[in-house]
């Protein structure tokens, strides 16, 4: 299940994938992670931790995975 | 103050003469004490051979991974390990990408392609959009789709295009060390292409990338030579998977010297911020930025990564009392 996202599309809950770097969310100090993704789409899927098709646009992204569907930002 | 500086007003400011590669490296080198003075001068300068006003554009990947080009500093090459896949922006949403960037106040709207040159299906597609955003949307559209050819260039002239941006990216001297799979030679002839067909030419680089401070201002004298209407300043941001992913960012202060040298160099040239300023100058820097020498920025987000809300781009501009050029002005 997704987890609901904040304002950047920051998965709020606890999610298994780390969605910048996509090793394990629960392993590893994913703070500098968490720091960059303030200026950065997310890259992996938080679900499944496959590579998300992430389109940038001026004022937000779409990231889509291919299992999991949109997220927005 | 140092000499330079008293050098600088006397030739830049007062007759409007940017200063050459050896000035620009004493500018690159003065002191920290002399930093406020500096941006004090780079601005004056601005102000009085460019004005108060600000460019404000927006730009949006057309086409985005995949690029079969090495830049090291490039999340969207293909040959690194980045985790930014390939994906093309449909032509409506390319259209909805330039009505908002339009309802910023921006002028100035960039397409651009991760690609070494532009194919047949990319042109299509610049035609269609282009096309696309002439009807809908009151903006200026420019591009960046690599090397061109002649008829390429043309081509972009025919649809409308009245800028072409095409980075430089660093000097002849350290290239080398940045990209392999071509040369600057065969961007500086894109860049005479560009120029002899009338269209604007856009061309900067991206500061960070481990050249020395001498190479700095090497590229900032090569910049002057090819006199750009635009030049973009970046700063590197780091991206996972690159080869310089690693590479620290640029040291603020040596950014707002950069900022200055450059306009030392360049009285006239739209000196625009570009990507990486968030990370290199935070709020503050960027504020002194503008105030150093930069009357351009790229409002909203980049290419791959995120920028400042354009609002607060907006509001700093407000409060700094710079009004961003109008549309009729760029006409």
């Amino acid at each position: 299940m997704t987890a609901p996202e904040g304002r950047t599309g920051t998965p709020t809950g606890p999610v298994p994938w780390c969605d910048r770097c996509g090793e394990a969310a629960a392993q590893g100090d994913h703070r500098t992670c968490a720091a960059a993704r303030a200026l950065e789409p997310p890259r992996f899927c938080p679900d499944c931790r496959r590579r998300m098709k992430v389109q940038v646009v001026p004022t937000g992204w779409t990231a889509t995975c291919v299992e999991h569907g949109d997220r927005h930002g | 103050m140092s000499a330079i500086l008293d050098r600088a007003r006397a030739q830049v400011l007062a007759d409007g003469v940017g200063l050459d590669e050896a000035g620009v490296l004493e500018v690159l080198r003065s002191p920290d004490d002399d930093l406020s003075a500096l941006l004090q001068l780079a601005h004056e300068v601005r102000m009085r051979w460019c004005g108060p006003e600000v460019e404000v554009e927006g730009i949006v990947s057309l086409k985005t991974g995949g690029c079969p080009e090495d830049c090291h500093f490039c999340s969207q090459s293909g040959l690194f390990t980045s985790p930014v896949r390939s994906v093309w922006l449909d032509i409506p949403s390319l259209v909805e990408a330039a009505k908002q960037t339009a309802a910023t106040g921006a002028t100035e709207f960039c397409i651009v392609a991760a690609v070494r040159g532009p194919d047949a299906r990319l042109m299509a597609q610049m035609r269609d959009g282009v096309a696309a955003i002439r009807a809908a949307v009151d903006i200026q559209v420019a591009a960046s789709l690599g090397m061109l050819t002649k008829e390429q260039v043309d081509e972009l002239v025919e649809m409308g295009v009245h800028r072409y941006n095409h980075n430089l990216e660093t000097c002849r001297s350290y290239f080398p060390n940045v990209v392999t799979t071509h040369s600057w030679e065969e961007r500086w002839s894109t860049l005479t292409m560009v120029r002899e067909s009338g269209m604007e030419v856009c061309c900067g680089g991206i500061l960070g990338l481990g050249e020395s401070v001498e190479q700095r201002a090497e590229f900032a004298a090569q910049l002057a030579a090819l006199d750009p209407h635009e030049v973009p300043l970046n700063f590197l941001n780091p991206r996972p998977g690159t080869p310089l992913g690693d590479r620290p960012v640029v040291e603020g202060k040596d950014a707002l010297r950069a900022i200055a040298a450059f306009r030392l160099a360049m009285p006239r040239t739209i000196l625009r911020y570009a990507g990486g300023r968030e990370i290199t100058l935070g709020d503050l820097g960027t504020r002194e930025g503008l105030l150093g020498g930069i009357n351009a920025v790229i409002v909203g987000n980049y290419l791959t990564t995120l920028g400042r809300p354009a609002n607060a781009d907006l509001e700093l501009l407000t409060e700094l009392k710079m009004p961003v050029k109008a549309l009729s002005a760029t006409l």
